[in-house]
C-alpha cells in the first residue's frame, strides 16, 4: 500500500499538521462543553486559586478523569478534554515514527521511538 | 469574584496574551502566569500548570499553519526533542522540590531575558561553512524556499544545541512556558540554522516538549480544570487571530513595546516573589 517513493517528508508534515489541528479541535470542544456544565452548576460559587491544595485525587489520574467525566461533572469533562490535548503530541511523534519506518530511516526511526517513550514514561508513569 | 466573573477575566486575558504572542512571535505563555500571578492572584503552581496547557493548544493550533510553508526541518526537531523532553522532565521534578519563591525569581530572570531579546531583530546566522559531520550522519542539512529558489544551509555544533535544548527543556518543566526564546537561541546561535527554519521547528518542538512535563504536572495536581478551561480556550482564540492579522501589521513597534511589557512583568515577578506576594 505504502510505497517509499510515493511518501516525501512534506506529505508527511501536511498529515502531521492535520493530526494536530484535530487533536487541537477535539479538546477545545470538549473542554468548551465541560466549561459550559462547570459554570452553569457553579458559576455563583466563590473562585479561589490564591492558595494551592492541588487537585483531588480523582482529576490527577485517567481513571478518576474517566469517572468524573462519565459521571458529566464539568471538571471532570474539561480535565478529559486537557488529557486529550495532552495525547496530540504523543500522537504526533508515535506517526513520525512510523512515517519513517516507511522511509526506511532507521535510525530516525529509533530517535523519534526515544521521544516517544519518554513522553509514555512521563504520562503513564505518573498519571496512572 | 465568583467563577462565572473569573472566567470570563481570565478569558479575555488569556485571549490579549495569546493575540500578541502570535503577533510578536514570542508567545503567549510567557506573559500568561505573570498575568495570572500578579493581577489575578492565583497560586504559580496552578497558573504554570495552566500556562504548560495553553502552550500545547498554540503550538499544535499554529503548526498547521508554518508546516504549509514547508519551513520547519523535521529531522533536527525529532532529534533535539530527546534533549527537550529529558530537560522537561527534569525542570518538572525540579518545580517539586524547589520554593516558589525560586520559581519566581526564575521566572522574572526568564521575563527580563525574552524581552531584551524581543527589542532586537533576529539576524540570518546561516552561512556555508561545512556542517558538523555528526549533522551530516543525522541528515539535518536541508533546503529552504527563499526569493531567488530552495537555499541549502549546514547545521553546526550539533553537541552545542543539544546541550542548550536540554536546558530550554528544563525551563520549560520548571516554568510551564514553551521556551522558544532559548530554543531559537540554540539553534541560531549554537547550530547556525536560518532564523525562518529554527523559528518554525521551535513551535513544531514547544508542544512535544510541553507534553512531556504535563504528566508530572497532572498527577501532582498543578493542572486545575476551573483555570485551565479559560486559560487554554482564551490563548487558543487570541494566537489563532493574531496569526491572522500577522500578515496585514507592522510588528516592528509592536515587538517593542510589547518587550517593555515583558521586561516590566519580569521586574515586578522578582519583586514579588523577593517580598512574598507571589
Amino acid at each position: 500500500m505504502f510505497k517509499r517513493s510515493d511518501w516525501t517528508d512534506q506529505d508527511v508534515e501536511i498529515i502531521i499538521a492535520n493530526l494536530l489541528r484535530a487533536g487541537v479541535v477535539v479538546s477545545a470542544a470538549i473542554v468548551l462543553a465541560g466549561g459550559l456544565i462547570f459554570l452553569v452548576r457553579h458559576g455563583f460559587d466563590p473562585a479561589n486559586y490564591r492558595v494551592f491544595k492541588g487537585e483531588p485525587t480523582d482529576l490527577r489520574q485517567f481513571r478518576g478523569i474517566a469517572r468524573a467525566a462519565l459521571a458529566l461533572h464539568g471538571r471532570g469533562i474539561i480535565q478529559l478534554g486537557l488529557l486529550f490535548l495532552i495525547a496530540t503530541p504523543v500522537a504526533r511523534v508515535a506517526f513520525a515514527a512510523f512515517a519513517f519506518s516507511i522511509e526506511r530511516d532507521w535510525l530516525y526511526v529509533g530517535i523519534s521511538t526515544f521521544v516517544l517513550l519518554i513522553l509514555l514514561y512521563s504520562l503513564l508513569g505518573s498519571a496512572i | 469574584m465568583n467563577n462565572l466573573e473569573f472566567t470570563i477575566l481570565v478569558g479575555l486575558g488569556s485571549c490579549t496574551a495569546g493575540f500578541l504572542g502570535a503577533l510578536t512571535g514570542l508567545g503567549g505563555g510567557v506573559v500568561l502566569v505573570p498575568l495570572l500571578t500578579l493581577i489575578f492572584k492565583v497560586d504559580i503552581r496552578y497558573a504554570v500548570g495552566a500556562s504548560l496547557v495553553s502552550v500545547i493548544a498554540t503550538s499544535s493550533g499554529a503548526a498547521a499553519a508554518y508546516l504549509r510553508e514547508g519551513l520547519s526541518n523535521i529531522r533536527i526537531g525529532m532529534f533535539l526533542e530527546i534533549a527537550t523532553t529529558l530537560g522537561a522532565l527534569f525542570g518538572a521534578f525540579l518545580a517539586a522540590i524547589v520554593s516558589t519563591k525560586a520559581i519566581g525569581v526564575v521566572f522574572g530572570l526568564v521575563l527580563l531575558y525574552s524581552g531584551l531579546l524581543s527589542s532586537r531583530m533576529p539576524a540570518d546566522t546561516s552561512d556555508d561553512k561545512p556542517p558538523d559531520p555528526l549533522a551530516t550522519r543525522l541528515g539535518m542539512n536541508g533546503t529552504y524556499p527563499s526569493l531567488t529558489g530552495p537555499k541549502r544551509y549546514n547545521v553546526h555544533r550539533v553537541p552545542a544545541g543539544f546541550s542548550l535544548m536540554f536546558g530550554a527543556g528544563a525551563l520549560s518543566g520548571l516554568l510551564g512556558i514553551g521556551s522558544g526564546a532559548v530554543k531559537v537561541l540554540a539553534m541560531d546561535h549554537a547550530m547556525g540554522i536560518p532564523f525562518k527554519v529554527s523559528t518554525t521547528t521551535s513551535n513544531f518542538m514547544i508542544g512535544v516538549t510541553a507534553a512531556a512535563s504535563a504528566g508530572v504536572y497532572l498527577s501532582r495536581g498543578y493542572i486545575d480544570p476551573g483555570l485551565s478551561m479559560p486559560v487554554m480556550l482564551g490563548v487558543l482564540a487570541g494566537s489563532l487571530l493574531g496569526a491572522r492579522v500577522l500578515a496585514r501589521t507592522k510588528t516592528r513597534q509592536l515587538r517593542w513595546i510589547f518587550g517593555v511589557v515583558i521586561v516590566a512583568l519580569g521586574a515586578e515577578m522578582i519583586y514579588g516573589a523577593l517580598t512574598g506576594k507571589v
